[in-house]
């Protein structure tokens, strides 16, 4: 109407035209953009995973020029990593600013009460961040290094100050009042304890305990004292933090004294732990006090814990790590984890981790020997002396407890009888150590994939090739529809009803269920069998391909008898209670959600998936090829077997590979169906715990960023990518088969 | 003859037919389980009252028989029941409703048939649904109003004072919901207000002359509320029944905790009916009580379909968009293709790997960084920053993107390319074919992978456990507070539900057939659902069949 008739014009609208390429440009562009955020999903979880195979990093922050004239026993550093502190040998503690503008300053040097001269210092484990003196009168000063921290105009301001963890009360150690040489101390919670040498070579432990006066309100130290008995020299000492275990190196044994009872400190272990044609130079207790770790002469440091033996609890070597060579090895521990550092007359440092035997880092910091060492309290920093340079360094090393091998080998942790595959990740404790192997998981997934496959392969191809091949085409029509609408079937309601009815109706009905599979296949033979015999006119009632109805009575009748006589079976054969017969006689265990029960449950849920991608296959050969094979004189069941299945056979074979797609990353029905225990044994009546099943459990409480929660997202990574590529081969078969049908 | 069958390959054929037969079985088997289990719990059933001897002391247990089984006696011996004196091997058991919840130890007992003496079902036993505690068994010995005995047609009283209760009841928790959380939301919000101010160093005299004034207004609205509340449950408290138990005990149950009463023996089919359907309808439409193991699901319900909803008004877009550029813009090579089987691949990834991914980038990634730049006053606690029904939604979409995708593309595909020639060849642009012919004519097969998309969202869980679905929400995500819509708030799910309710609550006995009627409440959604997909798309198959020709 609105168009000129008098003119016809050939010429497009410029607004039409512009519409167009706008809409070309939009719907492209919205495409490739809803492409990219499918592919975001990919990617995401990559970067989230990637962080735990990084390496560790080791970067230089600063070197810090120290007056000449102190010489100093120990570092420290607080908890932000702005102050280091140092411990003089005439008592003093300096200060250093070492972030921010006036980095490098003395910010102030305090005095530590102290009645006589240093003679010996010491440090506490390092989480305790308690230092110690040891005096020429026999005595012992514990000192604290703090900070008050205050906002004066809206800034954080850290004023440092000394505390006095037994209430600037010395310890008096040796009662004859002889220097003390060497010592090493703890003090957590209600127990003290010192292990001393004096200047007249006698070792003495000493445990303290703290008594209220009742009169005087004073507090008093009721001291328990032990002379220990060492041949030869001693080299060094080491108490753990529960004061437990008392640790002497002489040379190259390392006397073991099992300290938990002050008044009877008895030898428990003497070890003779040197490497072969070395000498040991150091030792140190890693986080958590379980672990000794030895150094030699020759760069191998061993660490050693206890495990169980035939002669009860003894220290033995679980593994040694080689760090560059030098003379003068030194071990340093950290906070909470499981990671030890080493420095060397050579200016090296070394970063490992125990448990997961990683290599972290290993490079030359100065020229100089390191004298003294400190690791930030968390992790993110660390110090060392050498000479009269402070040198401070920040560490990246976020995950070095979790590397390939970690998550796929055996792994001998701490108190663990052998190396094994364990998946257990909290735990209420600081110290605890994370156990975090994927095996357990895994295997877990393929056994629950593996049962349901099991109990849903022969049945869903033997119903897709029976409907696409013998059923008549009315029959056909209703039938599929009702298997696959299945698929639609919420999983939660699947499970719900494996754990709660099945699981139980199993339990007390297990004779039934293997009566089932053997009577199901008798009676159904029988059956056919039977029908042979009838007369012809009642055979021809029932149209072709109708099977399976006719079938449906007699697997109703079957399912019943063999529920109905299920107890009898289990008094007669298993005196009435088959799952105690199963625990007494054949010793195994039972649990109710078992992975019959998921095998069933799960095997339910891939059905309709098998069998819709295998129907359509058998269906769609080309008819030609089953009619000729038909005129030439075979049976239908040769040339379904010959012929039509043989050509079917990719999409049978991805059906098979979607179903096991979709049980590998069936979440609901593991979780409510099984105990979830992630235990690796093959037994049907025991339960597993999968990956998918765990990522639920565990993820809403894992802390974001830890390496928990970066592990539960490689699981999701390996989910995705395993799933995505079975489905991607199975789509590539079927669409191959596609091709080679229509060129038939 | 009988080898000759075999070798015929007629027994396997019979065989395969077999395993169609069980797969039937068990589809159908296991619909009608759900559905039986889950409509006959509102089934009003008979209250049987049991004297027991035997095995047991002497006693008398009224109850409603829950379930019964066979067990042998040999187990039942060895458990140290004495029953020399009966022959048979098996003997039954039932398992009997109790109820009486804090007066008897546990409600649910198990009683063997041959300790029952004598059975019966007396016309006057009573069920007293509570809000507390689960169901109560027993005659009705007398009706208190006021403290006063009701002696003129007590039974008709009873019924006219529980529901007045139940009135007051209602309005209290109205006022509560509606008004005093009004009141509380706007605290709250002022509170915000406040510290927002603070962060902004822009906390004035005024402003906070303003916002206190503000907040005494609102204390004195709640104190007019508050005296309302109380006054309300005052009087919800005013009558008693008293009910003789199954002990021979009388107990005076309150009656602001009777939420229903009725008398089982004494009902005729048709009451039965009337009663079976306000039991449902109150199961549609009331909240759950009791750690969810009683009352309704409406909360669930609600949670569901407003995810759904949510969810739909994103995917449909996106996945159209998708599908119209890989189908008609999209060049038709190698790339293209692969692209289109990574979509179709994608959904078949676990639905738990998008909950990861939902949780991480969704939830801590994109609300973290929402409440850094737009909520600073609320740290430390996180508004979008944590699990929510906005990030389910999200979650769920992307999930059911590929769907939405393929099910475009076959509708596009099915078009016959002569109706894009025809439509080119009169002049149109690309853009107005697509506009005007294309996506019309593909609009069913859009709803068709819309309706599947529902579906299966619906029925997810795995995911939103990790994404914002919570047992218990205490406010629906749409209220009358502004901004009406909260989508950072947590909700519940029918599938969640179920998981919860079946496998974390402390009674599963009693929670069980709650969970059956959830189940089934929640297939027939998902079922329709389907069922209306396959349908339209089938009428879409056959619609473009003729157009072919």
């Amino acid at each position: 109407m609105t168009s000129n008739p008098q003119k016809p014009s050939f010429k497009t609208d410029r607004s039409r035209l512009f519409k167009d390429r706008f809409a070309q440009f939009g719907i492209t562009s919205g495409g490739v953009m809803v492409l990219v955020a499918l592919l975001l999903i990919f990617f995401y979880l990559l970067y989230v995973v990637q962080p735990i195979f990084e390496s560790a990093k080791v970067e230089k922050r600063m070197d810090i020029q120290l007056t000449q004239d102190k010489k100093y026993l120990g570092v420290g550093v607080e908890e932000q990593t702005e102050i280091a502190y140092l411990l003089g040998s005439r008592g003093s503690v300096d200060y250093y600013q070492i972030k921010g503008e006036s980095a490098g300053k003395l910010l102030d040097t305090l005095d530590v009460e102290l009645d006589g001269n240093v003679t010996a210092f010491a440090e506490s484990a390092p989480f305790l961040g308690q230092y110690a003196f040891g005096l020429d009168n026999g005595q012992v000063q514990l000192v604290k290094p703090m900070f008050t921290v205050s906002f004066p105009g809206n800034q954080r301001v850290l004023t440092p100050r000394l505390s006095y963890p037994l209430n600037a009360k010395q310890l008096i150690v040796d009662e004859q009042g002889q220097a003390i040489r060497k010592f090493a101390f703890s003090h957590f919670e209600d127990k003290t304890a010192v292990v001393a040498q004096t200047a007249d070579k006698r070792v003495i432990f000493a445990s303290f305990v703290a008594e209220e006066n009742m009169f005087t309100g004073e507090v008093e130290w009721a001291v328990e004292r032990t002379e220990l008995d060492i041949d030869g020299r001693v080299d060094e000492l080491l108490i753990s933090p529960d004061t437990s275990r008392t640790f002497v190196r002489s040379a190259n044994q390392v006397y073991v004294f099992d300290s938990r009872y002050a008044s009877e400190v008895e030898l428990f272990q003497l070890l003779a732990a040197n490497e072969e044609n070395a000498n040991l130079v150091d030792m140190n207790l890693l986080a958590g006090a379980n672990s000794l770790m030895l150094a030699n002469d020759n760069g191998e440091v061993s660490q050693w814990f206890e495990v169980n033996t035939d002669d009860g609890r003894q220290f033995a070597k679980i593994r040694s790590f080689e760090t560059p060579k030098s003379k003068q090895v030194k071990l340093f521990s950290e906070y909470y984890r499981r990671t030890f550092f080493t420095t060397n007359e050579n200016g090296q440092l070394g970063l490992y981790y125990t448990t997961s035997e990683a290599h972290l880092w290993q490079g030359k910091i100065t020229d100089k020997a390191v004298q003294k060492f400190a690791v930030a309290p968390r992790a993110n920093a660390a110090l060392l002396l050498a000479d009269d340079t402070l040198t401070v360094v920040e560490l990246h090393n976020e995950h070095p407890e979790v590397t390939w091998s970690a998550l796929w080998q055996e792994v001998w942790y701490e108190g663990y009888p052998e190396p094994a595959y364990t998946w257990q990740s909290t735990s209420a404790s600081d110290d605890f150590e994370s156990k975090f192997s994927l095996v357990p998981i895994s295997f877990g997934t393929i056994k629950a994939a593996l049962y349901a496959m099991l109990f849903a392969v022969p049945i869903a191809l033997a119903s897709a090739i029976y409907t696409a091949y013998f059923m008549s085409s009315e029959l056909r029509r209703v039938v599929k529809p009702t298997v696959e609408i299945m698929e639609a079937l919420p999983t939660v309601i699947l499970g719900f009803l494996a754990g709660l009815w099945l699981a139980p109706l199993i339990e007390t009905h297990l004779p039934a269920v293997v009566a089932l599979l053997v009577l199901l296949p008798i009676a159904m033979i029988a059956t056919a069998f039977g029908w042979t015999k009838l007369p012809a006119k009642v055979r021809h009632v029932v149209p072709e391909g109708w099977h399976s109805i006719l079938l449906i009575p007699v697997v109703l009748i079957v399912g019943w008898i063999s529920f109905a006589m299920s107890a009898g079976i289990e008094s007669w054969l298993f005196g009435g209670n088959v799952r105690q017969y199963l625990t007494n006689e054949l010793g195994l265990t039972f649990d109710q959600r078992n992975s019959l029960v998921v095998g069933i449950a799960m095997g339910f849920a891939v059905i309709p998936t098998i069998f819709s991608i295998a129907e359509d296959a058998v269906f769609s050969v080309p008819k030609h090829l089953s009619n000729g094979s038909l005129a030439l004189g075979a049976t239908q069941w040769q040339t379904l077997v010959r012929v039509v299945l043989l050509t079917a056979s990719p999409g049978i074979f991805s059906a098979i590979m979607m179903g096991l797609g979709r049980a590998v990353g069936e979440t609901m029905i593991v979780l409510m169906a099984t105990g979830n225990t992630p235990i690796m044994d093959w037994s049907i009546f025991q339960g597993m715990r999968t990956l998918a099943a765990n990522i639920a459990v565990e993820m809403p409480e894992s802390e974001v960023g830890s390496s928990h929660y970066r592990i539960l997202f490689l699981a999701a990574f390996v989910l995705f990518i395993f799933t995505f590529v079975f489905n991607t081969v199975a789509e590539f078969v079927r669409q191959q088969l596609r091709e080679k049908y229509s060129s038939m | 003859m009988v080898k000759q069958w075999f070798k015929s390959g007629s027994p396997w054929i019979w065989m395969t037919g077999g395993a169609v037969s069980i797969s039937l079985i068990s589809v159908i088997g296991l619909l009608a389980m759900i559905a039986w289990k889950g409509l006959s719990f509102f089934w009003p059933s008979q209250v049987v009252e049991m004297h027991l001897d035997g095995s047991v002391a002497k006693q008398t247990v009224i109850g409603e028989i829950y379930d019964r089984e066979m067990v042998p006696k040999s187990r039942l011996e060895a458990a140290g029941f004495d029953l020399s004196g009966y022959n048979s091997e098996q003997i039954e058991r039932l398992l009997v409703k109790t109820g009486n919840r804090e007066y008897v130890e546990l409600d649910f007992r198990w009683v063997l048939s041959t300790d029952i003496k004598s059975q019966s079902t007396p016309a006057e036993l009573a069920v007293f649904e509570r809000s507390k505690n689960g169901n109560f068994y027993g005659y009705v010995a007398r009706v208190l109003e006021d403290g006063k005995v009701v002696t003129d047609q007590p039974i008709e009283r009873l019924h006219e004072l529980v529901e007045r209760a139940v009135d007051l009841n209602d309005e209290a928790l109205d006022l509560q919901n509606s008004e005093i959380g009004h009141i509380n939301y706007e605290l709250e919000r002022l509170r915000l207000k406040e510290k927002s101010y603070q962060l902004d160093n822009d906390l004035t005299e005024e402003k906070l002359a303003e916002l206190n004034a503000r907040r005494a207004e609102l204390r004195e609205d709640y104190k007019v509320f508050e005296k309302r509340l109380f006054e309300l449950r005052k009087q919800a408290k005013r009558d008693q029944v008293v009910v003789r138990d199954m002990r021979g005990e009388e107990v005076t149950l309150p009656l602001y905790q009777v939420l229903d009463v009725w008398f089982p023996n004494d009902m005729g089919f048709f009451a039965k009916v009337g009663h079976y359907l306000v039991q449902i309808s109150k199961f549609v439409s009331d909240d759950p009580r009791e750690a969810n193991t009683e009352g309704g699901v409406f909360p669930a319900i609600f949670g569901t379909v407003f995810m759904v909803m949510l969810m739909a008004v994103i995917v449909t877009p996106f996945g159209v968009i998708a599908a119209i550029y890989l189908h008609e813009y999209a060049a038709k090579n190698a790339v293209t293709k692969m692209i289109r089987i990574a979509v179709i691949n994608l959904a078949g990834v676990p639905s738990i790997v998008y909950g990861v991914f939902g949780l991480g980038f969704f939830v801590y990634m994109l609300g973290g960084s929402i409440d850094e730049l737009f909520y600073p006053e609320a740290a430390p606690s996180p508004v979008f920053g944590t699990p929510g029904v906005i990030w389910s939604a999200l979650t769920l979409a992307i999930l059911t993107l590929p769907v939405v995708i393929v099910s475009t593309e076959e509708g596009l595909s099915r078009i016959p390319s002569s109706v894009r020639h025809g439509s080119l060849a009169l002049g149109a642009t690309q853009a107005e074919t697509l506009w005007r012919i294309i996506v019309p004519m593909a609009s069913p097969a859009i709803m068709t992978g819309l309706i599947l998309a529902v579906a299966r969202a619906a029925g997810e869980v795995a995911p939103l456990m990790l994404v914002g679905v919570v047992k218990m929400a205490p406010t629906l995500p749409l209220d009358g507070n502004f901004p009406y819509i909260h989508l950072d708030r947590k909700f519940m799910h029918l599938g969640f539900h179920i998981y919860d309710v079946g496998f974390q609550s402390p009674n599963v006995e009693a929670a069980r057939p709650l969970v059956y009627a959830t189940a089934f409440l929640l297939v027939t959604v998902i079922i329709a659902l389907n069922i209306t997909a396959i349908g339209i798309r089938n009428h879409l198959r056959e619609k473009f069949r003729s157009l072919e020709h």
